[in-house]
Parts: structure tokens; sequence; C-alpha cells
């Protein structure tokens, strides 16, 4: 049952609402707008809106200045495949978790995810050492394992708990009316799961290709990701700002226009099923 | 319904993933103990032996630790009371009805996507730098000095970059649990003359515990190790005004070149995190029972 609402209040909370948005926003939006400018009128005091020189060379000369091509595919290879490494070893592990549990699953859930309660600085030499000794220093199959070991706890988490959901009575229906084990697997829980692996993927890829402790001090050249890229733009002083706003424009895009189509999904998924 | 060999066909599903955690944990876990009662520098390797827990009494004696602990406790209490704070404000505003929920979203979850190093930089420079920042520009249109935000309250700083990346989080899911309030309980208390304060204390508030409870937990666990956004803003400094613990390790580690003391910061760092997930955890579990 709505509640009527005058349009007068509904005009106050949205002129409320989004003017909290756009604030939030603000710093990614100006990012952008700097990387049109010229270097000259992304410093200029006060600051240039609508009288700014507007501009794409900041794009090709970074373009130009570093080999974005390669750095991106990296990001992408590596948070598409620790994902997707991920989710074979995971979904085996919660579907068990959710349909057969015992009475040491949920403290079994619980050791998982403490595992990421340890400080990545805390084991960095160790990591290091045994990157370099076993040949996965600076290689795109050592950063999908690390990445996908360290994303592992919240991959079976958002998992299981969407495993949770299917209801164990439409299994039991499907075993009345005949059904095999490969057409229940195949009609009915595959179909129910789809959603729920989709939105741990989403999740898990945007994890990946923002994580910058291990993809930075595990990479030199040859499997370097964005992180790495954008950590080479670090120390621009005074008249790079366009160019450090386009880099950083090239290093967020891709994995904004993807959360921005799924940010439905994630928020549910992020809860680990204690927020319905 | 459970038989016997589904049983023992779970248990075969569960365990690659039980046993690579563990391996992944174990191991470097080993080796830093290991380092941690050893003399062990990269730049005098010809001196090496054991160090018994002399690299714990550094630690513990070094004035940085304790600053250090500090700033972390600081870091991650004040990101968490900003968050939930102006993320509970916010979700009520956009509860509310307003045109263009969609895109509203949409823009208040976009920090989120940003990657921490971009974040990081993006304040940096373009709004905290004293000369051609943003909040410079603001603070000459007002005629008054442009403040070093990243010289002289470095902490405070980097507590509100680090919150505006989590505020979207928590808003989120914050807003979620309130659009699952029933509103017809609202409107009764409404309807027996319950002020706005006393039904959002007694009604709105509760349902959103299990949220609050979500966020803390899931953010600590990213908090306690923030590291790229100090790393790009102040480097720890100035001196050590903004070291934490992780960051500190991480100066011993490839500053100083001391892997002995690093790792036993280390240690000190993962029994600490141990202590506060042990408290989480417990209370998480209650709350995920149903």
């Amino acid at each position: 049952m709505a509640r009527s609402v005058s349009t007068r209040r509904k005009l106050f909370f949205t002129v409320a609402a989004w003017s909290v948005a756009l604030l939030i926003f603000f710093p990614v939006l100006w990012t952008i707008l700097t990387s049109f400018k010229t270097e000259a009128s992304a410093v200029a005091s006060p600051p240039e809106l609508l009288g700014a020189d507007w501009t794409l060379q900041n794009y090709s000369d970074v373009w130009a200045r570093s080999d974005y091509p390669r750095f991106f595919m990296n990001s992408v290879i590596i948070s598409i495949g620790s994902t997707l490494l991920g989710l074979l070893i995971a979904i085996p592990a919660a579907w068990s978790m959710a349909f057969v549990p015992g009475n040491k699953t949920k403290d079994l859930l619980m050791w998982m995810l403490s595992t990421k309660m340890m400080p990545a600085a805390a084991v960095l030499i160790p990591m290091y050492l045994i990157f370099q000794k076993t040949g996965l220093f600076d290689t795109r199959t050592g950063l999908v394992l690390a990445l996908m070991l360290m994303n592992l706890p919240v991959i079976i988490w958002m998992l299981y708990t969407y495993f949770k959901e299917i209801p164990g009575e439409i299994l039991e229906a499907a075993r009345m009316d005949g059904a095999s084990l490969k057409n229940e697997v195949l009609y009915i829980l595959t179909p129910m799961a789809i959603p729920g692996i989709a939105s741990t993927m989403l999740l898990n890829i945007i994890l990946a290709w923002n994580e910058a402790f291990w993809t930075i001090t595990l990479t030199t050249v040859n499997a370097a990701p964005l992180s790495a890229f954008i950590a080479s733009f670090s120390a621009p002083q005074g008249l790079f700002y366009a160019k450090l706003s386009a880099a950083s424009t090239m290093a967020i895009a891709p994995i904004l226009i993807m959360g921005w189509f799924g940010q439905k999904q994630l928020v549910r998924g992020l809860t680990f099923g204690a927020v319905k | 319904m459970a038989t016997q060999s589904s049983r023992a066909t779970a248990r075969l599903m569960v365990a690659p993933s039980v046993i690579l955690l563990f391996i992944w944990m174990i191991v470097p876990l080993a080796m830093t103990i290991w380092f941690s009662v050893r003399i062990y520098r990269l730049l005098s390797p010809e001196r090496s032996g054991w160090a018994g827990v002399r690299n714990y009494t550094w630690f513990f004696n070094s004035p940085d630790f304790w600053m250090a602990i500090n700033n972390t406790l600081l870091l991650v209490g004040g990101v968490l009371a900003i968050t939930i704070i102006l993320g509970v404000l916010i979700a009520l505003l956009i509860d509310q009805p307003v045109w263009g929920q969609g895109p509203l979203r949409i823009l208040v979850i976009s920090p989120f996507f940003i990657m921490p190093p971009v974040a990081a930089m993006i304040w940096k420079n373009l709004f905290m730098h004293p000369q051609n920042g943003l909040f410079a520009a603001v603070s000459r249109a007002f005629g008054t000095e442009p403040i070093l935000f990243l010289q002289n309250y470095p902490m405070s700083s980097i507590v509100f970059i680090t919150a505006w990346e989590w505020l979207p989080f928590a808003t989120l899911i914050l807003l979620t649990a309130l659009q699952s309030l029933s509103s017809e309980q609202l409107e009764a208390a409404e309807m027996d003359g319950a002020s706005a304060l006393s039904r959002f204390r007694y009604i709105t508030l509760p349902h959103m515990t299990r949220a609050i409870t979500v966020v803390i937990l899931i953010q600590t666990i990213f908090l306690l190790g923030i590291f790229g956004e100090i790393f790009t803003t102040t480097q720890g400094g100035p001196g050590s005004a903004s070291t934490t613990l992780p960051y500190m390790i991480y100066k011993q580690a490839l500053i100083a070149k001391d892997i002995g003391r690093a790792a036993a910061g280390g240690i000190i760092a993962v029994i600490l995190a141990n202590i506060v997930a042990f408290f989480l955890m417990r209370s998480m579990g209650k709350h995920l029972d149903a």
C-alpha cells in the first residue's frame, strides 16, 4: 500500500537526494572532465569549466607514452582468469555446503572468511620469495593464482548464500516425477543457480580488477595490469594533471561501466545473504 | 536425506577449496614465523642467526609501533563511523519517494568501482593539492589560505578518502535493508502518534541492525589491510604521522630491508587481526543463523 505523496514533498526529496548523489559522484566527474582539458586549463585558477580548452590530446599522449593495451589485456586476463578458476573450485564446495550441510559447515565458512583477515603486507616477503622460487613472479599465471586464492572465500560465501535459497523440495518433487540426476542438474538446478553465479562472477571480476597490492608487488613488466599502469603516473607535479586524469579514466572506465550495469545484483551478493 | 555416500561426496567437493586455502594461509604464515625469530637483513646478509624475541621487542619498543596501532584503529574506527552514520542518513534520503532512483543509485555506487590508487591519486592531486587542487581554489575564492591537508592532517585526510571509497557500499546495503521494512508498521506507529524520531529509533534502526553488522564485518576485513591509499598519498608521513601497522611492516621490509623485524610485525598484525576477527565472527555468526 503506497502512501499518497504530495508532489511538493517528492520534489523536495528528489532535489536533496540528487544533490547528495552528485556530491558523492563529483570527484569521478571532475576527473573525467579534467581528462579532456589542456594541461594549462586543468590547473587554471579559478577552475575552468565552460570556458576550458577541450582536447583529446591527453588520451593520445598517454596512449603513446605507455603500452596501455598490454596493461589492459593483463587486467582482463588476470581478473577474468582468477574469477573463472575460483568459480570452478568454489561451485562444488558451495554446492555441497548448501545442500549437504554438516554441523561443522558454518565454522568452516567462518574459517574461510577469516583467512582474508591476514594483512597482505604481513606475508609480503614470503609471498615474494615463493613467487621468485617457483618462477611465478611477474607472470599472469602467478597473479591469476594469487587473486583467485585471495577472493576464494568471498566467492564461496556468495555462492553458498545463493544456493541456499534454492528450495530442496523442488528437487524432491522432480525426483518423485522420475527425473534422472542428469536432468535434475541440467533443467532444474542450473537455471536456478545461474543468476547467483553471474553476480558472484561480476563482483569478483571487479575485486580482482581493482586489487592493487599483489598486482603491484608481484609484477614488474610482463604481467603488470592497470593498477601498475596507474602507479607509473603517481608523481605528476603541476603540468601533468590532465594526463593523470586521462590515465585514471582509462584505468577505471571498463569496470565502472560494467559495475553500473550490474549494480543491483552486486549489492545483493555483497551482503552474504544476511540482508534481504 | 543425506546418506553416507552423499556425505562422502560432499566432503570431496569441499576438499579442494579447504586444502588450497589452508596452504595459502599456512605456508606464508610459517615462513613469517621462522623469519621473525631470525636475524635477516638484506643489506647485511653476512649477519644471520637466531634473533630470539629481539625482533618482537624492537617492535614493541619502537615509538612508531604505538603510533601505528593508534593510526590503524583510527582508520578502521573513523571510516566505520563515517560510512555508517552517513550511510544511514543517505539511505533514508534515497528511500524517500524520489524521481530517478535508478540513476541515483548508479551515481552513489560509483566510488566503489574506483581502483584505490586511482581514488587516492584523484583526491591527492585534483582536490587536496595546496596549489592546484580544487579545495585550494575554493579557499582562495573565500580569501583564506589553502589548507595543507596531507601535510597537516594526514590521518584525517586518509580517513576521508577511504570513507569516500566505502560510503557507497555501506549506503547501498543499508538501503537494501530499508526497502524490506514494511511501511504498514511505520504507518501504524505514525497513527499511534509516534514522532518521526521515535519511529526511526524503535522501528527503522532495529530493522537495520543486521545490515549494519554486515557492513562492519566486511569493511573491517578490507580496512585492516589498507595500503594503496597511504602509499599513494603520504607514504606514511610526514614522519610517521600516517603510518599504520601494515604500512610500518612494509617500510621495515622494503625500505629498511630488515626482513626479521618486518616478519615480527607481520605476526603481531596477524594476532591483532585474529582478535578482531574472533569478536566480529562471533557476533556475525549469530546474525547469519536464519
